[in-house]
């Protein structure tokens, strides 16, 4: 049957004339409609749950709607002023720096265990499933565990005297100079895996052949590292930033579960949702989210711009 | 004072649930079936109704018995149930469609004006007010929306013995007699005088309600406050009741590192002796009681006031209303009164006072009759003011309701924060101020 439609004829007279059917059409308008009707579901899905939500976001961001009110007054773009001329809205992306910097932290852990995994070592297998595994857990999850990993006498606690560095100890999560450090200790647990995923397919990817040839001129491993695996996998290293850094200022699930953005750890999502939904401001947490998403275009607007230049 | 007779015989009286309440419901049993039959008779009305409760705990349990129970008088009526474990925010993002149940609780954080647009009138105020008290918080232009399935007082639950451990006889009274008390509790026992339940959050917001009590005065909340700029100012309600909290922080009489604190195991520290005091509600009592090794040990008390009347508040609990999308409401209707007049649960499962006027008074009420202890409803906004604490509130983002500033208290008072509480007070009372004269030139 597909054969014979593939050829613009139809060697089964009858069938055709009873009806309609795909193998009556043409092999381009099959084609066409074949592409249309599988894309159909998967444009539907991304349309109402992505694009859709983002009109209206836009759209709820120049009235004062509180959620859930029938009528919304449009005020123009006194949202927006008010976030640009009031300090205590942006003063929390301090918080997200700690972030940041834990990124870079980050990927460096990914980077170097990807590399090491890369060769031959005893247990591979078993620490790629351990290093991955924080990336399969709920985030929900992940606050409650390193809630009771930060508790006065838990699980670091209980650690750090073990090995001796009982004095190192303190709260965790109630000095306002470590709690940041804390949470974004956590975070970094959590997303390295995702990281290190992505870092170790990119490794190995590069032909054996290339470090045996290394091998034989006598590079060590530290200059196959700098010169072989650094350049093969540079694009990618490129792109786990762009992710990494754009979830740096978008950090929301660790300290929102953990602290609820209490003791000077509240990040701007943390905020927008606490105005959106404390205080029923839906129209000023969308000029927030708004913000928020030009923030993140322009940052990697920006990294896109000065990768570029390297080039 | 009668105060540890009156927990025995409260904590007596509680810990057997749904057996020691049929008298109560028995006797509010005529007064429901009166206000049903004025619609229709029972079997006459049909149809499926889907009930939406907080209670994930219950649902299948309790909910499935009141359920048989009702399909007794109500046979052709088919109730489901659906229990939100996070209901508040759950509830509010479903309530944009016209798909929230046909019987629901009345989520707070909606505003009073706007609850015509999702709910359908039960009856002039005027008229089911003569049934059911606590009607006014939920009521526009003089129809109710709403029925409370419990009332609810607030106050402090302690333990009794951690108290009598520490040598105090008579429960404090006073703010000065409270924060002494604590100290004394921190000096002469190992347990946690005060614990704020911090990580938690939502914990902290049941300090708003013994406003009433520190103001010593019902008008204070919906009446005085609104008509003045000087919420928070020295001197003030306000002030008063969150200085015992920021005193208490700084003294070192609240919980070691409140980060990390945890509602569940709080319950059980204080049943068994490890917290001295948390200020609650009444719900919270069966919840205490039924981790104790010994429930007679907890107790509860008046919030500490400089008062000369002291005033335990009585506030509804959720309110339990019909949603206007609803295609069965004779159905639903038949539900609510039933719920609310014959399945006992605002004394039972609720654990406050039935709304049902004239039903029988929980015993630890009792105890406080002829003392200097009163429990009153707090008094509604004056007509056209209704929700204007509100809209202040959430202008300001200030967040009586909130924990935010209650957190920020304690973090300035155990020295996380540059701010003194006097700091935090004025910015406090600066955002009320402004967003007062915004709210009240725009009505």
């Amino acid at each position: 049957m597909v054969g014979s439609s593939k050829l613009g004829y139809n060697n089964q007279g009858q069938k055709a004339r009873s009806g309609f059917g795909l193998s009556s059409l043409s092999y381009r308008t099959q084609r066409i409609v074949i592409i249309v009707a599988f894309s159909l579901v998967p444009v539907l899905l991304l349309l109402t749950f992505s694009y859709l939500p983002v009109i209206n976001m836009f759209k709820y961001s120049f009235t004062n709607w509180d959620g859930f009110s029938k009528h919304m007054t449009y005020v123009g773009f006194d949202n927006y002023r008010t976030i640009f001329t009031n300090p205590d809205y942006f003063s929390v992306f301090k918080v997200s720096l700690y972030y940041f910097f834990a990124t870079f932290v980050q990927m460096a852990l990914a980077l170097y265990f990807a590399t090491i995994l890369s060769f031959n070592v005893f247990g591979k297998n078993a620490f790629k499933g351990i290093l991955f595994f924080p990336t399969l857990l709920n985030g929900v999850a992940i606050g409650f565990i390193f809630l009771f990993f930060f508790k006065p006498d838990g699980t670091l606690d209980t650690l750090l005297q073990f090995l001796g560095l009982g004095s190192l100890s303190q709260k965790w999560l109630l000095n306002p100079n470590i709690i940041n450090v804390s949470l974004a200790g956590a975070s970094v647990w959590r997303y390295m895996g995702m990281n290190f995923i992505i870092f170790l397919g990119a490794i190995s990817s590069i032909p054996k052949d290339v470090y045996e040839a290394a091998d034989i001129d006598g590079a060590n491993r530290w200059h196959q590292f700098i010169h072989i695996i650094l350049p093969s996998i540079k694009r990618i290293l490129q792109l786990n930033l762009i992710l990494a850094v754009s979830g740096a200022i978008g950090v929301f699930d660790i300290p929102y579960i953990m602290t609820g953005g209490s003791n000077g750890s509240s990040t701007f999502v943390i905020q927008t949702v606490d105005v959106a939904f404390k205080y029923s401001k839906l129209g000023l947490a969308s000029a927030m989210s708004v913000v928020l998403l030009f923030i993140v275009i322009l940052v990697t607007l920006l990294q896109r711009v000065l990768v570029k230049e390297e080039d | 004072m009668g105060l540890t007779l009156m927990a025995g015989l409260f904590s007596g009286c509680s810990s057997n649930n749904n057996e020691g309440n049929t008298t109560s419901e028995a006797s509010s049993a005529p007064a429901a079936s009166a206000s049903a039959s004025g619609t229709a008779s029972p079997s006459d009305i049909k149809g499926d109704i889907t009930v939406i409760t907080q209670r994930t705990d219950i649902v299948d349990t309790v909910f499935k018995e009141y359920a048989a129970k009702f399909n007794e008088k109500y046979p052709n009526v088919k109730v489901n149930f659906e229990a939100l474990a996070n209901y508040e925010d759950q509830i509010k993002i479903r309530m944009n469609t016209s798909d929230y149940g046909d019987v629901l609780l009345l989520p707070t954080s909606v505003p009073i004006a706007q609850l015509p647009d999702f709910f359908e009138p039960l009856g002039d105020e005027a008229d089911l007010s003569k049934q059911y008290t606590g009607l006014e918080e939920r009521s526009v232009n003089g129809k109710a929306y709403g029925i409370p399935i419990t009332i609810n007082f607030s106050g402090i639950i302690y333990n009794k013995k951690i108290f009598s451990d520490a040598g105090i006889t008579t429960v404090p009274k006073t703010i000065d007699d409270f924060t002494k008390a604590l100290q004394t509790i921190k000096d002469k026992t190992q347990a946690i005088p005060l614990y704020t339940n911090y990580a938690a959050g939502w914990t902290l917001t049941q300090w708003e309600a013994d406003l009433t009590t520190v103001a010593g005065d019902p008008d204070y909340v919906n009446i005085t406050q609104v008509a003045s700029d000087n919420n928070f100012v020295k001197g003030q309600p306000h002030y008063d009741l969150y200085k015992i909290m920021y005193d208490a922080a700084k003294n070192g009489l609240i919980e070691p590192d409140p980060t990390t604190t945890d509602w569940e195991s709080s319950k059980s520290d204080l049943a068994n002796g490890k917290i001295a005091t948390m200020p609650l509600g009444s719900w919270a009592i069966g919840q205490i009681k039924g981790v104790a090794s010994n429930p007679d040990d907890v107790g509860f008390m008046p919030f500490p006031t400089n008062a000369s009347k002291v005033i335990v508040p009585l506030a509804d609990d959720y309110n339990i209303g019909i949603s206007v999308h609803s295609k069965n409401k004779e159905a639903a209707r038949a539900w609510v009164d039933w719920f609310i007049n014959e399945s006992g649960y605002p004394t039972t499962e609720g654990g406050g006072m039935s709304p049902v006027k004239g039903a029988e008074l929980p015993e630890i009420l009792k105890q406080y009759e002829g003392t200097d202890v009163t429990f009153q409803t707090i008094t509604p906004a004056k007509a056209g003011e209704e929700g204007l604490v509100d809209a202040i509130d959430k202008q300001a983002e200030i967040g009586l309701w909130q924990p935010d500033f209650k957190k920020r208290i304690i973090e300035a008072a155990i020295g996380n924060r540059k701010e003194s509480f006097d700091d935090i007070m004025k910015d406090l009372n600066d955002k009320w101020t402004k967003a007062r004269a915004e709210k009240v030139s725009s009505k």
